[in-house]
């Protein structure tokens, strides 16, 4: 997609918009509408642009596909962690009342951990969806981009 | 296309009603991700089914036993709307009244699907860690090369696949 210049310039101001509201809804979703679920959506959606816009390849080479694997059950891993610190903390699995001294600050600390896990999973859920889709048939360039702003 | 505007005028449609939780994840899956999705797979496929060789009676049997069986389901429900219902008499005064106390945080959406719900939100996030493996696992996570087809042999159990 070299030649619609439009987009690109315009995808160049959106992606970081869209990744700073995403960090927004994930970090502000106990004030207002949003999660990690939203949260992590929006984020994949400002990778999945690039990808579009841009080129996969270069996509990939931002997110590798290690990263993703790791993540993607880092999240879960997170999540189900919190459960496993709770009981051994005495409480029951998920009762975040036990995290702190005080029961609403642990529900506090427990609902950010939890939906940061979810967060990261559901995102690179999305980001490894996509790219397993649109790298279907296509043969692996050889050439890695080394440098992003090479236009 | 169409489906992604029906999600966005649905979006729309969640905010009115005052569900922005409900409307932010219809305009970000519904509009933006799986319209996405929708057209990658439609990219992957041809227009012409591929012939099976044999008939698959079993899936059909399996799907019609579930069928049936969450259609006996639906005997036990309560009446559709009445006031009555479990879910407008359990839970939800005790959310609504009480969540700022027990947990401290404003948005009760947050507070019922993080804290109260939590076993089933963890759920959740299986299912979509489930869906992810399961693409890799079915699509091939490395990049398959043209040239030799058999650098990624097809994973046994994916027989859906065959049908595109």
């Amino acid at each position: 997609m070299k030649q619609h210049s439009v987009l690109r310039v315009v995808s160049k101001i959106l992606i970081p918009l869209i990744l700073l509201f995403a960090l927004y809804v994930q970090f502000h979703g106990d004030f207002g509408p949003g999660g990690g679920f939203q949260a992590g959506v929006i984020f994949a959606a400002g990778f999945i642009l690039y990808a579009l816009v841009f080129d996969l390849d270069r996509a990939r080479w931002v997110v590798p596909a290690w990263l993703l694997r790791v993540a993607v059950s880092l999240g879960v891993l997170l999540y189900g962690g919190v459960g496993v610190v709770c009981l051994l903390l005495g409480g029951e699995f998920l009762n975040y009342n036990v995290l702190a001294h005080e029961p609403s600050h642990g529900q506090h600390l427990g609902i950010f951990l939890v939906e940061l896990g979810v967060g990261i999973t559901v995102a690179t859920a999305m980001i490894t969806i996509f790219f397993t889709f649109a790298s279907r048939g296509r043969p692996k360039r050889a050439v890695i981009p080394t440098t992003i702003h090479e236009d | 296309m169409l489906s992604g505007i029906y999600s966005l005028l649905s979006a729309g449609l969640f905010v009115t009603m005052d569900a922005v939780d409900v409307a932010f994840t219809e305009a970000a899956v519904g509009a933006g991700v799986s319209t996405v999705f929708m057209l990658g797979a439609l990219a992957l496929t041809t227009s012409k089914e591929k012939r099976s060789s044999r008939t698959r009676l079993l899936p059909l049997v399996v799907v019609f036993i579930t069928g049936a069986a969450l259609i006996y389901g639906t005997a036990d429900m309560p009446p559709f709307g009445a006031a009555e219902n479990p879910i407008h008499q359990h839970v939800a005064p005790h959310y609504i009244q009480q969540s700022g106390q027990e947990i401290g945080i404003p948005n009760i959406v947050t507070s019922v699907l993080a804290s109260y719900r939590g076993f089933d939100t963890l759920g959740e996030t299986v299912v979509v860690f489930a869906a992810a493996i399961g693409v890799v696992l079915l699509l091939g996570g490395r990049f398959r090369n043209p040239a030799n087809g058999t650098a990624n042999k097809p994973v046994k159990g994916s027989a859906p696949e065959e049908n595109k």
